[in-house]
């Protein structure tokens, strides 16, 4: 049922892979419009570099920044529910800081922090933590006034509600902020490498344009697509193993 | 001694101008059923909300068992019109949630009370269902035992069945007596429906005004146990009607 339901899009996605081979074919220019098999022979040909040094790089760079900022997130929402002066304080500069556009500060990281690991991981953080804390705080939120007013009725104070109604409430909001988090971490990580790094798929990628390889420059951005669904489709099956009721609440 | 007694209570709503309950005092003795009708937004709930102190009330007393409410907690178990049952838990742990919180149990017990109190109110075996694969009637039922579960003695419950289809509405209503004749509990029963309170109370308490100053006590003309058979006796439609007559009022002044 659901494979039928997927199917129009992938016949859809099938014919723009043809119009782009032959697209590409007519045009012979691979160095500016590389053809989707020119792409996928030079993933083969270059699986060497890539999966032994960018793409471990970048999945370290990847998994740091996005374990700081799930930290960091859920500190920061479970704060602004517990204190309303803190939440007055934290939400409106978080909803403001989304209009920042990150990506453009990222060469300041890297002014500060050189081509360590650390200007990417920056980057990273400053794109996913925001929209973790939102959605969590959000997912706090979602409890009912009737839920917990009933808890306080069975004698519940403010720990045994956060426990007992709120953290489990927040549960399908924290899966979607990971979900949302992972593509946008891996972006970040990206960014960061373009600028500056010594090793990375967002690195080896820039190389490649340097040596005018269209190829090599779509080679490592096909990886990163790939790694990114894998890590949101692994994310969604641990989300059905513990989250069974959603949308019931 | 009363089970609950108001004495002049006042309370006012931070939004409002004026005193929603001015001065109310009543009573309830022990083992007793007692329905307050009155028009929806007239304050019955308020009076609820005072007595579980989820709202501070301005003056006056509220006591239980002869002693003030102030500070005390589990003296009355509260059933809310929708069941609020909590979806990621099982029925029977739903039903351990008041225990849980009042603590001094085992695990163990925990599970053997929830198991023993579904199987009392018609739902044994249903307790590793989650609350979704439950009826509307069910879950409400769940919902009973989870107040019966906070262990009190006065149980509030506030339009429990006014969600429900009718024929499980009065299926539920004929099990509810049953339940209340078997645990010996004082029940303040809050609906709209003047029928449901005439069937299930052994005195109605009217909401006449708003603010609320008084309630105005009626005797139900029957004895328990009870079928829906009594409501067609004559003495039993006179207070019915006496009591929609009453009700209509309100709402067109």
């Amino acid at each position: 049922m659901r494979k039928n339901a997927n199917l129009p899009a992938l016949i859809f996605v099938f014919i723009l892979l043809v119009l782009w081979q032959a697209g590409a074919m007519g045009m012979d220019a691979a160095y500016i419009l590389p053809s989707p098999t020119q792409i996928l022979a030079r993933l083969w040909e270059l699986r060497g570099p890539l999966f032994t040094a960018h793409l471990p790089a970048t999945l370290l760079c990847t998994g740091i920044g996005l374990a700081i900022s799930v930290v960091l997130g859920l500190l920061l929402a479970v704060l602004m529910d517990a204190s309303p002066a803190a939440e007055k304080m934290l939400y409106p500069l978080i909803v403001a800081s989304q209009t920042i556009p990150t990506t453009a500060l990222a060469p300041l990281f890297v002014l500060w922090f050189g081509y360590t690991i650390w200007s990417k991981v920056l980057v990273t953080v400053l794109i996913t933590f925001f929209p973790i804390a939102i959605t969590v705080f959000d997912g706090f939120r979602s409890a009912k006034t009737d839920m917990v007013d009933m808890l306080k009725t069975f004698g519940a104070g403010r720990k045994e509600i956060f426990c007992k109604l709120k953290l489990p409430a927040a549960l399908p909001y924290f899966f979607s902020a990971i979900k949302m988090a992972i593509p946008m971490s891996i972006i970040g990580a990206a960014i960061g490498e373009w600028l500056g790094a010594q090793a990375g798929l967002g690195y080896f990628s820039r190389r490649m344009m340097t040596q005018l390889d269209g190829a090599g420059v779509f080679a490592p951005i096909v990886l990163l697509s790939a790694v990114a669904m894998l890590a949101v489709a692994i994310v969604s099956w641990i989300e059905k193993k513990v989250v069974t009721w959603r949308g019931s609440l | 001694m009363h089970m609950l007694e108001f004495q002049n209570v006042v309370f006012q709503y931070d939004s409002e101008d004026f005193n929603i309950i001015d001065g109310l005092s009543f009573g309830l003795d022990r083992g007793e059923f007692v329905s307050v009708i009155g028009p929806s937004g007239c304050g019955k709930s308020t009076i609820f909300r005072l007595v579980n102190q989820l709202l501070p009330r301005k003056s006056g007393d509220i006591l239980v068992d002869g002693e003030r409410i102030d500070g005390r907690r589990g003296y009355c178990g509260y059933m809310p019109q929708r069941d609020l049952l909590f979806p990621w838990r099982t029925v029977a742990g739903n039903l351990c949630l008041p225990m849980e919180i009042r603590g001094g149990l085992s695990r163990a017990e925990m599970a053997q009370r929830a198991e023993e109190t579904l199987a009392s109110v018609g739902l044994a075996g249903w307790g590793d269902k989650r609350p979704d694969e439950l009826s509307g009637g069910m879950r409400q039922r769940a919902a009973f035992a989870r107040t019966l579960l906070t262990g009190s003695e006065l149980l509030l419950l506030d339009e429990p069945f006014s969600a429900l289809d009718f024929l499980t509405r009065i299926n539920l209503q004929e099990w509810l007596l049953a339940q209340w004749e078997r645990e010996h509990k004082t029940v303040l029963f809050i609906t709209h429906d003047v029928e449901e309170a005439i069937f299930l109370s052994g005195r109605v308490l009217v909401v006449e005004e708003t603010p609320i100053r008084r309630l105005v006590s009626f005797d139900v003309p029957a004895s328990y146990p009870r079928t829906r058979e009594c409501l067609t006796h004559p003495d039993m439609l006179a207070l019915r009607e006496k009591l929609i007559g009453l009700l209509r009022r309100e709402v067109s002044a």
